[in-house]
């Protein structure tokens, strides 16, 4: 501690050290999780077998979920999005991004939200006529300092129809 | 800054750290405020730098005692001896 430099050196490693720790400990706060969802499919738009072969569907989708409980003060965003999963003779699974959102605050976590799919529903191949497939709401819950962890909501029961439209 | 000073800077130092971790953790765990938690712990940072890092005049209060003038004379330094260089062949 005999000069300036030593002492400021000395000073801020060790209040970095610190910081470090209370970051450490910080992450290990969790909330009691009990998050909700509903999805609705509201009509099916279209129904094709696109050019290169391809099956494509478009959906209006109707999602309700309250994903308030999964906010902690150490919770920077949430990020949600809804899949459609489903089996096909080539793959044991599909799963098709329809939908997605950051949710940076605990009070836009309970919404509800009616659209057609953000992102297009194509099957690699042309299976999905008569499919039965489940529509899961994973999100993501991204901390300020820590670990992320991801869960989801299944939510099964959903077909597509016999023919195309 | 003399040895005292020293040791007094170096403890304080690593408590004024501390404590103000300790209280920028708790606080912002009480009010959800992971900003206040942040905030808190950069004024304590700065405060502990203003306390510890210059070389205030408290922290000189007990300057180290060098050999009177007077003392010195009594003992002769060591000589050097001058040594032979021998050269390379």
């Amino acid at each position: 501690m005999h000069s300036f430099g030593y002492r400021a050196n000395s000073l801020l490693t060790f209040a970095v050290t610190i910081l470090a720790f209370m970051c450490a400990i910080v992450s290990f706060s969790f909330s009691n999780q009990t998050p909700s969802a509903q999805i609705q499919i509201l009509n099916i738009n279209w129904f094709q077998k696109q050019p290169h072969g391809n099956d494509e569907v478009s959906l209006t989708l109707n999602i309700t979920a309250d994903l308030q409980s999964l906010f902690t003060w150490n919770t920077k965003q949430v990020f949600a999005f809804v899949a459609a999963e489903y089996k096909t003779s080539k793959n044991s699974l599909n799963q098709v991004s329809l939908w997605d959102a950051i949710i940076p605050e605990k009070e836009h976590a309970k919404f509800w939200i009616q659209i057609s799919n953000k992102y297009r529903f194509i099957d690699q191949g042309y299976n999905l006529r008569r499919k039965d497939f489940n529509l899961t709401l994973h999100w993501h819950v991204m901390p300020k300092t820590g670990k992320m962890f991801a869960d989801k909501i299944v939510m099964s029961g959903y077909s597509l129809p016999d023919a195309y439209r | 800054m003399d040895w005292q000073g020293q040791k007094v800077v170096e403890q304080l130092m690593q408590i004024l750290l501390v404590i103000s971790g300790v209280v920028a953790v708790v606080v912002g765990y009480a009010t959800e405020s992971f900003r206040a938690m942040m905030l808190i712990y950069a004024g304590g940072v700065v405060l502990a730098t203003l306390v510890t890092v210059p070389n205030w005049p408290f922290y000189n209060h007990h300057p180290l005692k060098w050999l009177d003038q007077s003392e010195a004379e009594k003992h002769p330094k060591p000589q050097v001896v001058a040594k032979k260089r021998f050269s390379k062949k």
